[in-house]
C-alpha cells in the first residue's frame, strides 16, 4: 500500500517536470517572439517567486508537524461519538487540521460512518478536510488579505454545516423510501 | 519584511520548537516530510508562476475584466466557478493566481468562487469518493458544494 503510493507520486512528480519543462519551453518561443512582454512576464514571475519563497517553507513544516503529530485513529476516535452542536464544532477543528490530501480523509470517514457518526458530521468533516486547511489559510491571508479571508472561511462553515444538514435528510429520506418500496 | 509573512513564520517557528520540545524525532520524522513534499510541490509551483507572469504580460485587464470582471456578470462567476471545479491546482498556490486575478480585473465574486470549488470540489478524487462513500453520497456532497460555492461567492461581493 505505501509502495503503491509511492510509485503513484514518483509517477506524478515526474509528469509535473514535464509539464514544466513544457511550459518554459512555450514561455521562451512566446517571449522571443514578443520581446517587448519580457520585461513584465519575467518581473512580474520573479516578483510571486519571491513571495512564495517567504511562505512556502512555513507551511510546509507545519503541514509535516501536523502530519505526524496527529494519528488518525485520534481523530475517528473523537468524532465517533459526538454529536450535536459539540459533534458539528468537532467535524469543522478535526477536519481543518492539514493531515493530508483529501483521498485519506475518505476511508476514515468510513470509519466514523461504521462507528455510527451521524452523516452530517461526516459530511462536514469531508467538506472541512476538503477547504478549511491553517496553511491553506494562511496563503489565502497573505495574497488576499485579512478580511477576504475571514470572511470566506465564515461563510464556508456556514454554508458546510448547512450542507451537511441537508444531505442527512435527503440520504436519510431516499433511504426510507428504499425500504418503503421494498415491503410492499 | 512584509508583516504577514513575518507573522506566518513565526507561527510555524513557534510551532516547531514546541513540537521539538515535545518529541524531537517525530518533530525529525515532520521536518524530512516538509522537505519531501515541498520538493513535490515544486514544479507546480514553477508552473503556476511562470503561468500568472505570462497573464499579466499577454493577457490585458481589460481581457480578464471581459472574461471573469465586472463586464462579464454572472457568466464570468459561474466560468471561474467550472474553472475551479475542473483544474486540478494545489489549493496553497492558487492563491497568489487568485490575487493577480483580483488585481488585473477580475471580481471579488469570480475569484471567490474559482478558490471555493477549487479547495471544495474533488473531481480527480471523486472516483474514489464514490467508491468509499457511495454514489449518492459523492454526487451530493460535490454538487452541492458547487451551489454553495456560488452563494458564498455572490455574499462576498456583496459584503466586500
Amino acid at each position: 500500500m505505501k509502495n503503491n503510493r509511492n510509485i503513484k507520486t514518483k509517477k506524478g512528480m515526474f509528469r509535473d517536470v514535464i509539464i514544466l519543462g513544457v511550459t518554459v519551453i512555450i514561455t521562451i518561443i512566446l517571449l522571443l517572439l514578443f520581446p517587448d512582454k519580457q520585461k513584465t512576464v519575467i518581473s512580474k514571475s520573479w516578483e510571486i517567486f519571491i513571495e512564495m519563497l517567504g511562505i512556502l517553507p512555513a507551511v510546509m513544516v507545519l503541514m509535516g508537524l501536523f502530519a505526524v503529530m496527529i494519528p488518525k485513529e485520534m481523530v475517528v476516535k473523537y468524532l465517533g461519538k459526538t454529536s450535536g452542536l459539540k459533534g458539528i464544532i468537532l467535524a469543522v477543528l478535526l477536519g481543518a487540521l492539514p493531515t493530508g490530501p483529501l483521498y485519506v480523509a475518505f476511508p476514515m470517514a468510513v470509519a466514523l460512518i461504521n462507528k455510527g457518526a451521524r452523516i452530517s458530521n461526516v459530511i462536514i468533516f469531508l467538506s472541512a478536510w476538503a477547504c478549511i486547511k491553517i496553511p491553506q489559510e494562511m496563503m489565502e491571508f497573505r495574497f488576499l488579505g485579512l478580511k477576504f479571508m475571514a470572511l470566506r472561511l465564515f461563510l464556508t462553515i456556514v454554508f458546510v454545516i448547512i450542507m451537511g444538514t441537508l444531505i442527512e435528510q435527503i440520504i436519510e429520506w431516499s433511504d426510507k423510501k428504499a425500504k418503503g418500496s421494498t415491503n410492499e | 519584511m512584509d508583516i504577514k509573512v513575518l507573522v506566518i513564520n513565526l507561527f510555524a517557528l513557534g510551532c516547531l520548537i514546541f513540537a521539538f520540545v515535545k518529541d524531537k524525532t517525530k518533530t525529525k520524522q515532520s521536518l524530512i516530510i516538509a522537505a519531501k513534499s515541498f520538493l513535490r510541490i515544486l514544479p507546480v509551483v514553477l508552473i503556476i508562476i511562470i503561468f500568472i507572469g505570462l497573464l499579466l504580460g499577454f493577457v490585458t485587464p481589460d481581457g480578464i475584466s471581459r472574461i471573469i470582471g465586472e463586464k462579464s456578470g454572472f457568466k464570468g462567476t459561474l466560468l471561474a466557478a467550472l474553472a475551479g471545479t475542473i483544474l486540478h491546482i494545489p489549493s496553497i498556490i492558487s492563491f497568489p493566481l487568485a490575487a493577480a486575478l483580483l488585481r488585473s480585473g477580475a471580481t471579488i465574486t469570480a475569484v471567490a468562487a474559482f478558490i471555493t470549488t477549487l479547495t471544495m470540489i474533488g473531481t480527480i478524487t471523486l472516483p474514489l469518493e464514490i467508491k468509499e462513500l457511495g454514489k449518492k453520497m459523492a454526487l451530493l456532497r460535490n454538487g452541492m458544494s458547487f451551489l454553495i460555492a456560488i452563494v458564498i461567492a455572490f455574499i462576498m461581493g456583496i459584503i466586500l
